[in-house]
């Protein structure tokens, strides 16, 4: 199979396993993100796929072959580190030449190959710059560049835009998005900003604890979330108790929803994303609550009622704006197909 | 945090007691020095107040210029010996356990806390024919018989990268440390080995530590006198052997300082030369 398999990875860090029984295939010319909170193993598993860490058990299979025993410098991948590890001593285009300088290949398709990926970055005629010289983008490029000078079958990347500042972050999400789909290199990433993986990726694999919780497309993530955990994570939501009263009918707060459970389950949660979310005036059938906070951003208007010490959270774009200020008593509506049901 | 300059006298306050000791220990013995090499020799007694440059002419021979070619290249040899030994040795140790890394810091303090003369002794009896370690290698039936290893050159270089080593390791131990361990990660993910990601990332990232550390070594070993004694013969004996013996049993002070003196322009001039080679290769 073209591609990369992950076939039972286990890592464990004497009783502690940072990651646990991993599997997951990614097809040729995916873009994946691996997402999840610090300490849930996502760059555990990328060091694995890059030979930096070697697992304690399983099997890293690229296009068919096993390359788990393999070490780094021989399993043909780029990679980007958190730290950029640029090295300093090298002008630009010796850092980008560095995998070619080393495998002994001819100064003038060095040069040529230097010219080409400069290009590529948008930073042409930098090949003689010293790389202290640069600025924080420009080394993030630069970085991306020296990775990709081999034409990898693999391209890794290790939280590469954290230290970027907030809108030079989300111009390089589009860039390195455009340059993959360009390359057709099949893309591995890990981040913790879940804005970063709806952006860029073709599978997005929330981890939590050294496991995989979900591993879908972006927007069936954000639509479908597994349980509560990728919820909550991904994005902003609403969790609701549901509870079922003797008849087996389920519950939110106190107002009955029209929802019922999956058999055998007695208590799940509700999720709704605040955009679903609909306030109206109090009416019969609706959840009534207080308005308790208003934030205008301009774009959006997130309004926060409080129904029976639960907080909910409702979106809306200035043109349907909801005209409710704080202390006002307002109806909540649930529509029930955006609600999700998931395990508490 | 921004600091002001200072401006009025008060500010250099902080600086006149380090000012002062240096002066007493360092700029009034050195003048001294450099004044009584100027002096003419008494035969009977010390010296007496003159001004003759016969004592630096003195070292127009054959015999000096060699004693000062011998010091220079020892010098040099046990500072790339021990760079040579120390870097690798260093890298290896900031990547253990932090525990193992603290053993081994002890364990090089405390070969700090050993004088050179119990080194020279030490070493002179572990070279001996004797006691030495040929015994060891005879048992082992890797030689016929035991054998002298002194006084030999090898000896002398033996016991002087022997002394130097510990503080080649603890200057290189904190950058060694800092080193950003990705880079070694980035060389690997391109394709080096390893060992290849050592010698052209690890070393080139660290060259000014190593330029710095060289001459640190070369100066220390440069005013070695003892071991050259314990552990060589005449013709391994160092500048600074002959500065002694010149001072203290031949009673020619004048030339003695002449010697110090040449001797730390020269070292100086050696000092220079290499942060300037340092410099051009850095501006490349």
């Amino acid at each position: 199979m073209s591609g990369l398999a992950i076939n039972d990875i286990t890592k464990k860090f004497g009783d502690f396993s940072a990651v646990d029984n991993v599997n997951l295939t990614v097809p040729h010319g995916t873009f994946v993100c691996l997402l999840g909170p610090s300490g849930c193993g996502k760059t555990t598993l990328l060091r694995m796929i890059a030979g930096l860490e070697e697992p304690t058990g399983g099997a890293i299979v690229l296009d068919g072959d096993d390359i788990t025993a393999l070490p780094t410098h021989k399993r043909n991948l780029g990679m980007v580190f958190q730290s950029l590890a640029l090295f300093p001593h090298l002008s630009v285009g010796d850092n980008i030449a560095y995998a070619l300088r080393i495998r002994g290949k001819p100064k003038e398709e060095q040069r040529k190959r230097v010219e080409d990926l400069l290009a590529l970055i948008h930073l042409p005629d930098f090949a003689d710059r010293p790389v202290a010289k640069l600025s924080g983008g420009q080394r993030q490029r630069v970085a991306i560049a020296r990775a990709l000078a081999l034409s990898p079958k693999l391209f890794l990347l290790d939280e590469p835009l954290s230290a970027l500042d907030a809108k030079l972050r989300e111009d390089m999400q589009v860039e390195l998005r455009q340059l993959q789909q360009r390359l057709g290199i099949t893309t591995i990433v890990v981040t913790h900003d879940q804005r970063e993986a709806m952006t860029m990726a073709d599978l997005v694999v929330v981890m939590g604890k050294g496991k995989i919780l979900q591993a879908a497309p972006p927007i069936e993530i954000y639509r479908k979330p597994a349980d509560a955990f990728v919820a909550d994570f991904i994005g902003i939501t609403n969790l609701l108790p549901i509870e079922t009263d003797g008849a087996g009918r389920a519950t939110v707060l106190t107002a009955v929803a029209g929802l019922s459970l999956p058999a055998g389950m007695s208590k799940a949660s509700l999720s709704i994303r605040p955009e679903d979310v609909g306030v109206a005036a109090p009416r019969s059938g609706a959840l009534t609550g207080t308005v308790s906070f208003v934030r205008d951003l301009g774009g959006t208007i997130e309004t926060f009622v409080d129904v029976g010490g639960t907080t909910i959270i409702a979106v809306a774009t200035p043109r349907e704006r909801p005209n409710v200020s704080v202390g006002q008593s307002v109806g909540i509506v649930l529509p029930p197909e955006s609600c999700v049901v998931l395990k508490p | 945090m921004r600091r002001e300059a200072p401006k009025t006298v008060a500010d250099y306050t902080p600086l006149f007691f380090p000012g002062f000791m240096l002066v007493i220990f360092f700029v009034v013995p050195f003048s001294t020095m450099i004044v009584v090499s100027f002096f003419k020799r008494d035969p009977a007694g010390f010296y007496t107040p003159d001004f003759v440059i016969d004592n630096y002419a003195r070292f127009l021979s054959v015999f000096f210029g060699s004693v000062l070619g011998f010091s220079l290249v020892l010098a040099i040899i046990v500072a790339l010996c021990c760079v040579a030994i120390a870097f690798p040795f260093t890298y290896l140790l900031t990547r253990c356990p932090r525990r193992v890394q603290t053993l081994w810091l002890v364990g090089l303090l405390s070969v700090l806390s050993l004088s050179e003369v119990i080194i020279g002794f030490a070493w002179s009896t572990l070279f001996s024919r004797t006691a030495g370690i040929t015994n060891l290698f005879v048992a082992l039936g890797l030689m016929e018989q035991p054998v002298a290893l002194l006084p030999s050159f090898g000896a002398v270089l033996t016991g002087m990268v022997y002394q130097a080593l510990p503080y080649t390791i603890l200057v290189l131990y904190p950058a060694l440390v800092r080193l950003d361990p990705t880079l070694l990660e980035a060389a690997r993910t391109l394709g080096a080995s390893p060992l290849l990601a050592f010698f052209n990332v690890v070393t080139p990232a660290l060259r000014n530590t190593i330029v710095a550390t060289l001459i640190m070594v070369f100066v220390f070993a440069l005013g070695s006198y003892l071991l050259p004694q314990i552990l060589g013969r005449p013709q391994h004996w160092t500048l600074s052997v002959l500065i002694t013996d010149q001072a203290i049993y031949q009673s020619n002070m004048p030339f003695a300082a002449a010697m110090a003196v040449f001797l730390v322009l020269i070292s100086l001039a050696l000092v220079g030369m290499m942060l300037l080679v340092g410099r051009k290769e850095n501006a490349l």
